[in-house]
């Protein structure tokens, strides 16, 4: 493929990227863009070209070794979690936007150790940046087929433009926001498409090597296990080579959480912890995939390579030399992905840092104060900007001078071994809370300077002086002080060896001196939030303890210089709320000091938030007992002030308890009126009859026949009043509950058949039909005599509203789940839809006082549904039955 | 000339003794078993007396009272509510409507004879 096609494919690749990276950020609230699988997939950044290319040289060179760079991570994942979740809250409620800053946090917002931290970052990252551009430049002239052309200068190599490409891109959409703390949602999303390319493209040269050049894995190893080093490539080796082992898993665990870029997208760029729970098992299986085939292809590779090639691309030149240019571009593409990727995760994080925590605190502090917002924003995301160009610049530089002669095996694992002089003060720092800044700052510069001796100055000088004295023979010509084998110990790879003395001295000193000094009172106070941050996370701005002078008004006007007037204003309005401050108030408390320093963290980094607070107040020193004290205060203040507000909402739900049954009550007062007026209407209507009886039969001339109907109207009226003051008494009965229910397990079909009989008689002679069908026996747990009561009252009811010799009432029994429905339905006048509410209510005509209902409906269905709900039934009548009445309850089934 | 009395209520036995007495005392005894039929009878036969129940279905008595008084030649009619309603306020409310008499259930029906009669003459 000619060289002008290969950029072109290039280029369009990355247009791509910028498009996708424009409409993520645009729709950053898509379920494409928020999800935990796009969390995972950007964990995968990990996976950078030393996977995709170095994995394979590795493993042709020295077998299955490469693994422990995955095997690190993959046993570290459930520890990874667990620490996870502490780093990304104690974070989030800091406002933390890199390693640096989370580390310069910890020891009191140390704006030295900031600046230490992201010069061991800037110190492992570089090469590591340039090793991705080694193997873009190398992939590249082995895909594009012009072998005579070389890059003579700068200027005409592609990797060159393609470096300054990737620069534009993570300038672009790096820095659209001056709080470095906020996601990065655009840059986010192409880092996960990234990383499905990558993974799937090196699969499927992993598939075309095993399947299509072998046949399948059993023949590959057949014809590998005949090559005379297979066995040195396939076994563990001895106990050194054990060690080898031990110390690359452990550097690759640390990596995992200190890398800039790992700790930037599982950190920074978490947008909600649960994510985490898909990162358990997703993470290691994409490393396990990714491992998959690794082996397979340097197998092949030595198979069809004699050992001319360099071996980190067999996976590159076995499509190449099959003559496969559409495979060899897929993978070149997959590659170009991992590369990408990871310059660009790293330069931001790396820009971050160097603007928060070497540029901003240590030069441009004064120069922002005196600025206006703006022009300050602007000045903060110029030297962001300025910061990623200049990374990648000089990456590609230290490429040209020193990658030449390192595989990428090597420079990735000298990264790690710097990155992981950061460990001792990232990890105690936070579970301890002796952990000193000063202690930190030491530890680092030693592990820092054992890496520089024994890792650093034999590569440095067999580039500028091969052959020299002090790698052969060591410093002074002792040769426990050889580099490489330090204090005799010569067993080791120079990279294990390097991290074994650096990690112990680092590890020593800084235990050693946070021993032997304790920090200041801030340190103090952050090691406590950091250490036992469970604590202090309701806490928020009552967490950190300051004590001193400060006003309103110049804390406002800091606020405003960065975040300008209107941000400014409603963070400070939001912060009044929370915590009832007047809007008058002029000295600041603790609280706004603190609450301030987070809101500029995530801008210009906490170590110059911290000066910038210092510079608009007079801190007066606290000791550490009063420190602890008087957070332990806040513990407790908060604490009381949960339960006050507890306590008041639960007074004011009382009193609506109260207002509600006092209501109730009122209700209840006016419907015992109600009901004791209609009782005494209804008992005074029999008697009126009963009293004008007899005062007519006093009549002597009154005709017999007529006495005798006069009578027979004293007798009815006479029983209609018993009736009418035993249904009031049962009432009474049922409604206090002072019935029991003789509850037991009986076929409703023959107490249905039962009231049927009890009404037949009326029924024959008023010409209404009855129907009862079933088609089988249910059982019901009921009182008998009651919905026998309930039965008879819905067909006396019935009986009374058809018309005579037209009449039809159905009986119908139906099975629920929990419940048997009994449905009583007739072709009578109905139920006037307005009166459908009150039917159940004892003397429902009392809604309207001077308008009487039929005789007799005062009482049964209020009797009924008294019964009903007794066993826990409900009843009701039918509102979209038309053509009658159909009233319905249910009872319990038996058992 | 012969005195009309129209006995309106819903309960058939109360009328039953109501009509008994006055058809003794030679009325001419109509009977309606609501406000609606009250009315049309009324109409039609002017009773001298109207003896009006309350509770009532379809329309109460203070209802068919008002629309009894819009028709001019029942001016002249009495018109006596018998009712349970026994309270202060019901029998102001009837008195207030424009009713002669009111007298509350249970009455005596002696009692009830004598101030129609009273009341008519």
């Amino acid at each position: 493929m000619s060289n002008f096609v290969l950029i072109l494919i290039i280029i369009a690749y990355l247009a791509f990227l910028f498009f996708l990276a424009y409409w993520s950020e645009k729709k950053s609230q898509s379920r494409w863009v928020d999800n935990p699988y796009v969390y995972v997939l950007s964990l995968a950044v990990y996976c950078t070209a030393w996977t995709y290319y170095g994995s394979v040289g590795i493993a042709s060179k020295s077998g299955i070794s490469f693994l422990a760079i995955y095997l690190g991570p993959v046993i570290a994942l459930p520890l990874w979690i667990v620490l996870m979740r502490k780093i990304i809250r104690i974070s989030k409620q800091h406002k933390i936007s890199s390693i640096a800053d989370f580390v310069s946090l910890r020891y009191g917002n140390n704006r030295f150790l900031g600046a230490l931290v992201t010069m061991t970052c800037l110190l492992a990252i570089i090469p590591y940046i340039s090793l991705q551009l080694k193997a873009v430049s190398e992939t590249f002239a082995l895909v594009s087929n012009e072998d005579s052309y070389v890059a003579t200068g700068v200027f005409d190599d592609s990797t060159f433009y393609i470096a300054l490409l990737i620069a534009v891109f993570v300038a672009f959409f790096g820095t659209r926001s001056t709080d470095a703390s906020q996601g990065k949602r655009g840059i986010i999303a192409t880092v996960a498409l990234e990383s499905i390319i990558k993974l799937v493209f090196f699969l499927v040269i992993g598939i075309f090597v095993v399947y299509f050049l072998f046949d399948g894995t059993t023949d590959l190893y057949q014809k590998a296990s005949q090559m005379t080093n297979f066995k040195q490539l396939t076994s563990f080796g001895n106990l050194e080579n054990g060690f080898n082992w031990m110390f690359t898993i452990l550097l690759s665990f640390f990596a995992i959480f200190l890398l800039p870029r790992q700790f930037h997208v599982a950190v920074v760029e978490n947008q909600d912890v649960n994510h985490l729970k898909k990162a358990i098992w997703m993470f290691p299986l994409y490393l396990l995939l990714f491992n998959v085939f690794v082996i397979f292809v340097a197998w092949a590779g030595n198979l069809s390579f004699s050992g001319a090639v360099n071996r980190d691309y067999y996976s590159l030149l076995l499509p190449l030399q099959e003559g496969n240019t559409l495979l060899s571009l897929l993978v070149f593409i997959g590659g170009f992905s991992a590369v990408i990727s990871m310059i660009v995760v790293s330069t931001l994080a790396l820009s971050t840092m160097v603007s928060n925590n070497i540029i901003i605190p240590y030069g441009f502090i004064k120069k922002l104060v005196e600025g206006n917002p703006e022009a300050n924003a602007k000045s903060i995301k110029n030297i962001r900007r300025i910061a990623i160009f200049l990374l990648i610049i000089v990456s590609y530089f230290f490429y040209v001078q020193f990658s030449t002669q390192l595989s990428l095996y090597s420079i990735g694992l000298i990264s790690f071994v710097i990155i992981a002089q950061l460990a001792p003060s990232f990890f105690l720092g936070l579970f301890w809370r002796r952990g000193t800044a000063r202690a930190a700052h030491v530890g680092m510069l030693i592990g820092i300077a054992v890496v520089a001796y024994t890792l650093l100055l034999p590569i440095i000088v067999n580039v500028v002086a091969p052959g020299s004295d002090l790698i052969e023979n060591g410093l002074f010509g002792y040769s426990w002080l050889k580099p490489s084998q330090l204090f005799g110990i010569d067993y080791l790879t120079p990279e294990s060896n390097t991290f074994l003395w650096s990690m112990s001295f680092n590890t020593s000193a800084f235990v050693g001196l946070s021993l032997l000094a304790k920090g200041n009172y801030r340190e103090r106070n952050y090691a406590e939030m950091f250490v036992h941050h469970e604590n202090y996370e309701n806490l928020q701005e009552d967490a950190f303890v300051w004590k001193g002078e400060a006003y309103v008004a110049d804390i406002k006007r800091l606020l405003t210089r960065f975040l300008g007037e209107e941000r400014t204003q409603r963070a400070l309005s939001v912060f009044n709320k929370r915590y009832n401050i007047s809007e008058q108030e002029e000295k600041a408390g603790s609280r706004l000091i603190n609450f301030s320093e987070k809101l500029l963290t995530g801008s210009i980094g906490s170590a110059s938030a911290k000066i910038l607070l210092a510079s608009v107040s007079k801190e007066t020193p606290i000791g550490l007992m009063e420190v602890l004290n008087i957070l332990e205060e806040n513990k407790e203040t908060k604490a009381n002030n949960r339960l006050l507000i507890e306590k008041s909402e639960e007074l004011s739900r009382m009193a609506s308890q109260l207002q509600s049954a006092n209501e109730e009550l009122r209700v209840h007062d006016r419907l015992k009126d109600e009901f004791l007026d209609t009782v005494a209407h209804e008992l005074k209507t029999p008697i009126t009859s009963i009293k004008a009886a007899s005062e007519v039969l006093e009549d002597e001339g009154m005709p017999s026949e007529l006495r005798q109907q006069f009578l027979q109207n004293i007798s009815k009226d006479t029983d209609r009043l018993a009736k009418l003051i035993h249904n009031i008494l049962d009432l009474e009965k049922l409604s206090s509950n002072r019935t029991d229910l003789d509850l037991q397990s009986r076929k409703i079909n023959d107490t249905i058949q039962k009231a049927i009989n009890g009404i037949e008689q009326i029924a024959i002679k008023k010409g209404v039909a009855v129907h009862f069908e079933a088609a089988g026996y249910l059982e019901g747990l009921y009182d008998e005599d009651r919905i026998l009561q309930v039965l008879t009252n819905l067909l006396s009811n019935s009986l009374k509203f058809t018309e005579k010799e037209k009449g039809i009432i159905k009986i119908l029994l139906e099975e629920k789940e929990q419940e048997i429905t009994i449905c009583v339905e007739d072709n009578g006048r109905g139920i006037a839809s307005e009166d459908h509410k009150y039917i159940f209510e004892k003397f429902f005509q009392s809604r309207n006082q001077n308008i009487k209902k039929p005789q007799g409906s005062g009482f049964g269905l209020a009797i009924c549904k008294k019964i009903v709900e007794g066993h826990r039934g409900r009843i009701w009548a039918d509102q979209k039955f038309d053509g009658g009445a159909r009233l319905i309850f249910t009872i319990p089934k038996a058992g | 000339m012969s005195k009309k009395i129209l006995i309106v209520d819903d309960e058939p036995n109360i009328v039953m003794s109501l009509e008994y007495a006055f058809k003794k005392k030679d009325f001419e005894v109509f009977i309606a078993r609501d406000g609606t039929e009250a009315l049309q009878i009324a109409g039609e036969e002017l009773p001298n007396v109207i003896l009006l129940d309350i509770m009532m279905p379809k329309m109460d008595g203070y209802e068919t009272l008002k629309k009894l008084r819009k028709n001019k030649d029942l001016k002249e009619a009495k018109v006596i509510f018998i009712s349970a309603k026994s309270k202060l306020g019901d029998v102001e409310k009837g008195l207030e409507l424009g009713a002669d008499g009111y007298v509350t259930k249970p009455f005596s029906i002696k009692k009830v004879v004598t101030d129609v009669e009273k009341m008519i003459v």
